[in-house]
């Protein structure tokens, strides 16, 4: 008995069941209803896209790794998590060589050369999406109605015409869009799946959707639409959430929520882009880390230093 | 009394013994006896191989300044003295005595009549008492201090670290001897109030601790919530009387004396038979155990004496531990000795033993949101690794207690609480060497 061999290792000696893998499927599992919906909405075509982007994300990061002697990593998912996040933020129409432009963007220029998961300032996703927005402005904005399948512009650009969609249409996502971005309840429904696994908190999305109403009623504008539209709630929920590229405090996640919906507003009131979701992150992600630095948590019993 | 509380875990209880009251092993045929099992200066040994010991006598005297005194837990004869590399990786002088089985008690053991502060003192410099929630600090050093600003004793029976249950049986089955040890120290030392805070997952504790302390006066009873690290010192103070335990500075500088549970039942025992520290009751658990019990065990007997008495394993231990899950020190072999301050010794199967693959840190910021006191482990991290203690010290990763939430909840399962030890130990050696410069400055 006394030979035993015993593995002498720091505590804690037992550990929380939730492990990098585990969250990464929760975020998949939340991304399954608006899946299903932009299935229903704009046909198996968006399934295809979807499909290829995951693949392309995974295959791109694999190959990165195993080029440059890394340990591989994708087996922790957060490359399917970008993946179907790319393929949420293109039209039905994209032609499919642009996808895999597409995730070759977020997940090697993004992700990898920054040093992998983790280490990465911008969203893959959506830094992805604003590459493409430039590259290939007549494909990415090229937006079908799902009604007649018949090219249409989205409600963002129809607001205040009347063409515009009922706010049910709004809600239900029967309206021209990026794939994932249209149908507000199946979003809903994964970010509340989000908050009771405890994966997110509430205060990025509430503050950052609560700014733009605000700020929208502000201009005068109906608030709702403006959060029914844009992918406004695809952000709020899975993008300005995302761990790396948010700062990790309270109060930061708040500051953050607040500075993308003001931005947001902005643009789509001022700029040259009907919407401005994804600028709006992509310019917070670069405050990331100052936000963190600047939100820390009062220490306990901390007294300042001398000098 | 605090608005907010502190951040901290929910781990699994996994308080399976809570329910068996100890029971006394039988003597093993040897005890290890080190002579360091205590904050402080190690103890000098006074006998010589050879020598015939018996229960009580004195085997160790206190060294320089912190120390405490060493007394033999069984009777027979001296067999060796040796040194010995303790779980902290220091060298240690250690006393092997052999048993002759007898127990034979020491001639000189008898109860104290106390009437004062200076000799309740006097008696307990015979004790060789310490802090046995795990800490090992001389009690005689925290009760010597000057306590006229004191106004609370506060007892600390949260026992927040999961499997363990020594301090939940004490509460239980030495109720009488809790609340003895709280009035000979509250008489002595003019304290007028009595605070025992006991974590809500023990009711049984809370009920008689509550009757015991019915006849004491100002004495009461704060249930606590059942959140790691509850027992913590400053979580402690705060979640039970609202102060704050400022940087640098003790629960004496708020007025609080906190004592372990069983520390002040030990206290009791001493005062009313005379017989030092000498016995210890351990709660011996995990999954690799045939049958988890509490037991009463000599101090210096090795953890397999303890395993034999339950039965065996029921598979093959890969891990043993001094301690919880949460803060326990992984054991080197099982032929380690009992100590003072040890309240449990797990083993766990090859399941739980494996560590787990550490992954690259995702930014999710758990660790943040979770330490009790609001440190950044993340921005430690990130100083450690780039060597800038300055950095550390705004951080004030010396604040850091160690219980490892953040380690816990890490979902990359990286070994944060490891490194930010590391990095207290980086600022306490770069703010030695400034103290060095300046005062070389100042001389020269």
């Amino acid at each position: 008995m006394d030979n035993a061999t015993l593995l002498v290792s720091p505590a804690p000696h037992v550990r929380q069941k939730a492990d990098t893998r585990s969250i990464m499927l929760d975020v998949i599992i939340a991304m399954l209803p608006a899946l299903v919906a932009s299935t229903i909405i704009f046909g198996y075509r968006s399934l295809v896209i979807v499909s290829v982007s995951v693949i392309c994300c995974v295959l791109f990061e694999y190959l990165f790794q195993k080029l440059c002697k890394k340990n591989v990593t994708v087996g922790d998912l957060s490359a399917v998590v970008t993946g179907i996040l790319l393929g949420f933020n293109l039209p039905v129409s994209i032609p499919l060589w642009q996808v895999i432009f597409g995730a070759l963007v977020a997940i090697v220029a993004v992700k990898q050369l920054f040093g992998g998961i983790g280490k990465n300032f911008a969203n893959p996703a959506i830094t992805a999406r604003i590459v493409m927005i430039i590259s290939f402005a007549g494909t990415m904005t090229n937006f079908t109605s799902p009604a007649d399948a018949t090219s249409s512009a989205t409600p963002l650009a129809q607001m205040g015409t009347e063409n515009m969609p009922s706010l049910l249409d709004l809600f239900l996502g029967n309206h021209a869009g990026s794939l994932g971005e249209t149908c507000a309840l199946a979003l809903i429904i994964g970010f509340v799946y989000l908050l009771v696994r405890r994966v997110i908190t509430w205060h990025t999305t509430v503050t950052f959707v609560g700014s733009v109403a605000l700020l929208s009623l502000a201009f005068g504008q109906n608030p709702l639409e403006h959060i029914l539209t844009g992918g406004l709630l695809l952000g709020a929920i899975f993008m300005a959430t995302d761990y790396s590229t948010t700062p990790s405090t309270k109060w930061g996640k708040v500051i953050f929520g607040l500075g993308c919906g003001v931005i947001t507003v902005l643009i789509r009131v001022f700029g040259g882009y009907p919407e401005g979701v994804s600028f709006a992150i992509l310019l917070m992600n670069i405050l990331t880390p100052y936000i963190s630095t600047w939100t820390r948590r009062k220490i306990f019993g901390g007294v300042k230093n001398e000098k | 009394m605090a608005i907010f509380k502190l951040n901290g875990v929910h781990v699994k209880h996994c308080k399976n013994t809570a329910k068996l009251k100890a029971e006394r092993i039988p003597t093993p045929s040897s005890v290890t006896i080190p002579m360091s099992m205590h904050i402080g200066a190690p103890s000098r040994p006074v006998v010589k191989v050879g020598d015939e010991v018996k229960v009580g006598q004195l085997i160790g005297e206190a060294g320089q300044g912190l120390s405490v005194p060493v007394y033999s837990s069984v009777s027979g004869k001296v067999k060796k003295i040796d040194e010995l590399i303790n779980v902290a990786g220091t060298h240690v002088q250690t006393i092997v005595i052999e048993s002759d089985g007898e127990q034979t008690v020491a001639e000189d053991i008898s109860p104290y009549e106390i009437n004062s502060r200076e000799e309740f003192l006097d008696a307990l410099c015979k004790s060789g008492i310490v802090g046995l929630g795990g800490a090992g600090f001389p009690t005689l050093v925290k009760l010597r201090a000057d306590v006229s600003k004191v106004d609370t004793l506060l007892i600390n029976g949260a026992e927040c670290e999961p499997y363990i249950t020594s301090d939940t049986r004490t509460m239980i089955d030495d109720a009488d001897a809790v609340a003895d040890g709280i009035r000979l120290i509250a008489k002595f030392l003019e304290i007028k109030n009595i605070v025992v805070g006991i974590e809500k997952n023990k009711p049984e504790c809370i009920a008689a601790m509550k009757k015991a302390l019915a006849d004491v006066e100002g004495a009461s009873v704060k249930v606590l919530p059942s959140v790691y690290p509850q027992g913590g010192e400053k979580v402690l103070v705060y979640h039970s009387l609202g102060r704050v335990i400022k940087e640098g500075k003790l629960p004496l500088d708020c007025g609080v004396i906190v004592m372990n549970c069983t520390t002040v039942a030990t206290v009791s025992k001493f005062i009313r038979t005379g017989m030092p520290l000498v016995e210890k009751c351990v709660t011996v658990d995990g999954s690799a155990i045939k049958q988890p019990k509490n037991l009463i065990v000599p101090i210096g007997a090795p953890v397999s004496a303890l395993v034999e008495a339950c039965g065996g394993f029921r598979e093959e231990p890969r891990k043993a531990l001094y301690g919880g899950p949460m803060m326990g020190i992984a054991l080197p072999d099982l032929t380690s000795p009992v100590l003072k301050q040890t309240n449990a010794v797990l083993f766990f199967g090859k399941k739980e033993a494996t560590p787990p693959k550490v992954t690259p840190c995702i930014k999710c910021g758990r660790c943040v949101d979770h330490c009790p006191f609001g440190l950044d482990p993340t921005a430690i991290s990130k100083a450690y690794k780039e060597n800038d203690p300055e950095t550390l010290e705004k951080l004030k990763v010396n604040l850091c207690m160690e219980c490892g939430c953040c380690s816990y909840v890490c979902p990359a399962r990286r070994n944060i609480v490891q490194r930010n030890k590391m990095a207290k130990t980086m600022l306490r050696n770069y703010q030695t060497e400034r103290k060095k410069r300046e005062e070389a400055q100042k001389n020269g």
